[in-house]
């Protein structure tokens, strides 16, 4: 049986003063944290533990007689992970209780080494736990943070644009894995049935590598398209992607494919039955003066 | 018993199927849907499936079908109106309906039957007659 949970209800007023100390100079950050919001997450934080250690159980720190400590570690890293420490600087504050615990040991159990060896090691077990939450709590909430942003860029970049009437097209940036196919699917198809279009042109210029994944996600588009009635064309073909396509031995069946926007815009106005024709020359002087036919993208 | 019917618009045939499908339902139309073109000897058939929120790979495989016997008693099979989310669904159940030609609405696909049959097909606002 431990003696640990007694030691610390004994002393721990003094393990709190020194810790403040400890940590203060170990980790504080005032240019993000106030003194005053230090003291009382540490006053709350070893209250808890003590709690915790009161139930005489400091080897399982997921039953109950912890779970007031485990939320207050939880809340704490996630709320600095938002403020912006370092995760070595949170996982500091909590390893930085180490020195007043011992000390805290020492004085209680200087006559019999042994006994103080073995408190010092169930200590340092006790404290390496409650870090490694810290330390888990910090990174959770960080990935949280992640996933939110990659949620909010593939929302972002899955605009579908009508080039005119009856003609769609949906510039694809960035890799296409299976979320991001179904977001483009969903966005295409919605788009097919607000603006009545029978063709939609995918640029894949932004589309770093074409694999037979990617390929298959396109396929799948297309023939979704395809069900709905719209034609697809795909567009902004890479030589180097042409090249990859065939030596995977990827088929594009039946689909259409130009290297360039524009080609692809010129087949949809083909396919509606319209063409573009210059009207007058364009004045040599003018310096705005745009070619005949669009080059670029 | 249930059945959907299925109205002639001159040389064409049009279905427009509005309740719940169930396979037995989708075999009674397969099979009245190839007795009218003989009977009538229509050489179109236009589905609109537009109010249709659940199509599983049975009646998937049950419209692909029927583009097939139409094919054979020389009539084009055009589906129009299928809901995003169903095409989703069939592209992710691997049916992509080849063979069966589709179209966004009733109105397209009509326009897309008159040009597959050259038949007599009225002018569109949108057609600008070269001068």
């Amino acid at each position: 049986m431990s003696r640990l949970p007694e030691i610390i209800r004994r002393h721990e007023e003094e393990i709190r003063t020194n810790w403040l100390a400890q940590a203060s100079a170990a980790v504080r950050r005032v240019d993000l944290m106030s003194d005053k919001e230090f003291q009382t997450q540490s006053r709350e934080l070893l209250a808890s533990i003590a709690e915790g250690a009161q139930s005489g159980d400091i080897t399982h720190l997921d039953s109950a007689a912890w779970s007031h400590a485990r939320e207050l570690l939880t809340s704490m890293s996630a709320s600095r992970a938002v403020q912006g420490f370092k995760p070595s600087e949170t996982a500091t504050f909590v390893l930085s209780l180490k020195q007043p615990l011992f000390i805290a040991i020492r004085k209680e159990l200087s006559g019999s080494p042994d006994a103080m060896f073995d408190e010092i090691w169930n200590a340092t077990l006790l404290l390496d736990k409650l870090s490694l939450i810290t330390a888990d709590a910090f990174l959770a909430t960080r990935e949280q943070l992640i996933v939110r942003q990659q949620q909010e860029m593939m929302e972002l970049s899955t605009p579908v644009v009508k080039l005119w009437e009856g003609v769609l097209a949906l510039p694809i940036i960035g890799t296409l894995d299976s979320a991001r196919t179904q977001v483009i699917m969903e966005s295409l198809l919605g788009a097919v049935v607000q603006t009545n279009s029978k063709v939609a042109i995918i640029d894949i210029t932004g589309v770093p590598t074409v694999d037979t994944l990617v390929a298959q996600h396109l396929l799948k588009t297309i023939t979704a398209a395809r069900l709905m009635g719209a034609e697809c064309i795909i567009s902004g073909v890479r030589p180097q992607i042409a090249q990859t396509i065939v030596h995977l031995g990827i088929d594009l069946g039946q689909i259409i494919t130009k290297a360039k926007l524009a080609d692809a815009f010129a087949l949809a106005l083909q396919k509606s039955g319209r063409t573009v024709v210059r009207v007058s020359k364009p004045a040599a002087s003018t310096p705005l003066a745009k070619p005949e036919s669009p080059k670029g993208e | 018993m249930e059945r959907i019917p299925i109205l002639r618009m001159g040389n064409f045939l049009l279905v427009t199927i509005q309740v719940d499908m169930h396979d037995r339902l989708a075999l009674q139309l397969q099979d009245d849907l190839t007795q009218r073109i003989a009977e009538w000897g229509s050489t179109g058939v236009l589905i609109d499936i537009s109010t249709l929120e659940i199509v599983d790979s049975f009646i998937g495989r049950m419209l692909a079908n029927i583009a097939a016997m139409a094919r054979v008693l020389d009539a084009e099979t055009v589906v129009v109106g299928m809901q995003p989310a169903v095409a989703i669904t069939l592209v992710e159940l691997g049916m992509s309906l080849t063979g069966v030609r589709t179209a966004l609405n009733v109105e397209s696909g009509m326009e897309l039957l008159y040009e597959l049959r050259g038949a007599f097909r009225p002018e569109s606002e949108d057609e600008i007659s070269q001068a």
